[in-house]
């Protein structure tokens, strides 16, 4: 307890934290226009295609500063989805296809560039390793500041065009044919999404960077039926898990960010899953309960008879299941049931229910009674 | 005196997907305050037929005109869409009346925002197809005809003079049928246009007063009584189409 003020007090432990959680705040909020636009796919290849682009910008103006690196990323980040595009719309190979392939040449040339530097007198202190699995720790002063203003001007970016990020992710073709330049739009967004990763690459790494952008929406989706409030939920499980990815790597310098990052969206996204207000199963598992309303066993006397009389002359019984159906509704029968049996009125052989002799004749009796 | 433009004109339109022609050499003329039901075969490209027209597919050939001016980005947003419910992803986090909200989400300049009138249309066009009370329903939650409903609202709030649907009654049971189907009405008597791709051979005499017939090409055109007869339809469907066991009832009065 006593270390973990002390760390609080830190102050570029602070900047770290601020920076890690601004960063999931951000991806939690754009994510969730990725994840509704079925575009998970696209953000894990758009994280793993930056990696050579930062080590290029490294070789190109020999600096480490994050603005410089994530000018790189960016670059090789949108030549990938550039390609993909054209890979998608002049060739027989399908969307799915093109995504992976894009996704593991420009990984593996990243890996490649990053061990040739390796042996670069200059690069022994860059630490550009720490791309792939991220490093809070690493962040100074000006790349959180670097990081706030970038966030930002995506943020507001966001609510700028909610309206058209809305109705281009909801449909398309309604949008195009309403006049909205949709083609833009969504070369718009494919933009804020490489930009919101390309931010997070230090922190998390490029192999894990897509999960920060997807599993805060996912789990926000179990939460609410609206998408502003879904946003937000979003923005606040990703910023609630960087910060948490930040205190816990700073503890020790061999833990990478990125991993403890994913370790608590995933705790989120299953927690949601379960929990979730409006689909999370637990929930979902009540209402079914409380709508199976209990048969009333006149119900379940009536249903069991016009079973028995559909089967004329052959007396056999038959499961729950089939009683249940014969009921409708879904009702819950164990209870009226039990109640016949009590009443001697039906009796259980093999889990197969049927009705004696007296129950035989009170249904017949309700029977015509209800006929009038 | 000149005559009024038609509402919808399309000339030598062809579309092809991958050297395969979808529609061929596509001459036709919706005149203004018709209700005209698009009927043919599966394949036949009526809804490439709706989508060109809109500028959602790019044609190999023709010219397309609204109320005769070409159909350009600024034209087509004059047109109302009812595309097919299917197209889109009901699980959407939003609610009905959100989605009827999306047809004048292109109303005036960039910074313009939802206003009073805007809600008051939305009210109205949801109370049209009967969905008012079920306007703060989240969508995933709705039934075919539901949907389709909430897509014909979302056209009505555009306040177009020209109407594209695209089956427009698929998946909707009878009663909910016979309802949108006076909407379209009330939409003729103010004097707009109605072109809808139809299924139902039986009922189409009853709710469309023309027809055209689509199979690739343009068999014909023109008002219900005269091209709907026996002849085009088997020259559109074959002899030994299903739906043509039935011969079509004759529209009522």
């Amino acid at each position: 307890m006593e270390t973990f003020l002390q760390f609080l007090d830190d102050y570029t432990l602070r900047n770290v934290l601020l920076g890690t959680a601004w960063i999931g705040v951000v991806s939690g909020s754009l994510g969730t226009f990725a994840f509704l636009r079925r575009q998970s796919l696209l953000g894990d290849v758009i994280s793993h295609a930056t990696l050579p682009g930062v080590v290029l910008a490294f070789l190109a103006w020999q600096r480490r500063e994050i603005g410089v690196l994530m000018v790189g990323a960016a670059g090789t980040g949108l030549l990938a989805t550039a390609l993909i595009q054209v890979v998608d719309t002049r060739t027989n190979i399908k969307r799915d296809g093109a995504m992976g392939v894009a996704l593991a040449v420009f990984f593996g040339v990243g890996v490649l560039l990053l061990s040739m530097i390796q042996n670069l007198p200059t690069a022994s202190q860059a630490g550009l390793d720490k791309f792939i699995f991220g490093q809070a720790a690493a962040l100074v002063q000006s790349d959180v500041i670097v990081l706030l203003v970038v966030g930002g001007a995506v943020l507001v970016a966001l609510l700028l065009l909610w309206r058209e990020l809305k109705i281009v992710t909801f449909d398309p073709d309604f949008a195009r044919t309403a006049g909205f330049r949709v083609t833009i739009l969504e070369g718009g967004i494919v933009t804020l999404i490489v930009v919101t990763i390309v931010i997070g690459l230090q922190t998390v790494g490029v192999i894990l960077m897509s999960a920060m952008l997807i599993a805060p929406a996912a789990a926000a989706r179990q939460w609410t039926d609206r998408l502003s409030i879904m946003v937000l939920v979003a923005a606040l499980v990703g910023g609630a898990s960087g910060a948490a990815g930040a205190v816990v790597s700073a503890f020790g310098p061999q833990i990478p960010t990125g991993p403890v990052v994913v370790l608590v969206l995933t705790a989120l996204v299953l927690v949601s899953l379960f929990l979730g207000y409006k689909r999370g199963l637990v929930w979902h598992w009540r209402r079914q309960r409380r709508s199976r309303k209990l048969a009333d066993p006149d119900t379940v006397l009536g249903a069991l008879g016009a079973l028995e009389s559909a089967h004329a002359g052959t007396v056999r019984g038959h499961p729950k299941a089939v009683v249940r159906m014969a009921v409708g509704q879904s009702a819950q029968v164990g209870q009226a049931l039990a109640v016949l049996r009590e009443a001697g009125l039906a009796d259980e052989h093999d889990g197969d229910w049927s009705l004696t002799e007296r129950g035989r004749s009170e249904a017949e009796r309700l029977g015509r009674d209800s006929g009038g | 005196m000149q005559a009024m433009p038609p509402a919808l004109e399309v000339n030598d339109l062809t579309v092809a997907y991958r050297d395969k022609p979808v529609l061929w050499d596509i001459d036709l003329q919706v005149p203004t305050g018709v209700l005209m039901a698009v009927v043919g075969p599966n394949g036949a490209g009526k809804t490439t037929l709706i989508k060109s027209v809109m500028g959602l597919m790019q044609p190999a050939a023709g010219s397309v005109q609204v109320f005769g001016e070409p159909a350009g980005r600024q034209q087509v947003r004059r047109i109302g869409y009812v595309p097919q419910r299917t197209s889109v992803d009901w699980d959407f986090p939003t609610s009905v009346r959100d989605v009827v909200a999306m047809g004048r989400y292109n109303r005036g300049g960039r910074w313009r925002r939802a206003d009073r009138r805007d809600a008051e249309r939305v009210a109205r066009a949801l109370a049209t197809v009967d969905m008012e009370d079920l306007a703060d329903r989240q969508i995933s939650e709705l039934s075919g005809g539901q949907q389709q409903r909430v897509f014909l609202a979302r056209a009505l709030v555009q306040d177009a003079d020209l109407y594209l649907m695209d089956e427009p009654f698929q998946g909707v049971d009878a009663v909910t049928e016979e309802s949108m189907v006076a909407v379209l009405r009330r939409l003729q008597e103010q004097g707009r246009t109605v072109l809808a791709v139809h299924h139902d051979l039986r009922t189409a005499p009853a709710y469309f007063d023309w027809v055209a017939l689509l199979n690739v090409r343009l068999i014909a055109s023109g008002p219900m009584a005269t091209a709907f007869s026996e002849c085009n339809l088997r020259e559109t469907f074959g002899g030994s189409a299903p739906e043509w066991a039935n011969p079509p009832v004759t529209a009522a009065g």
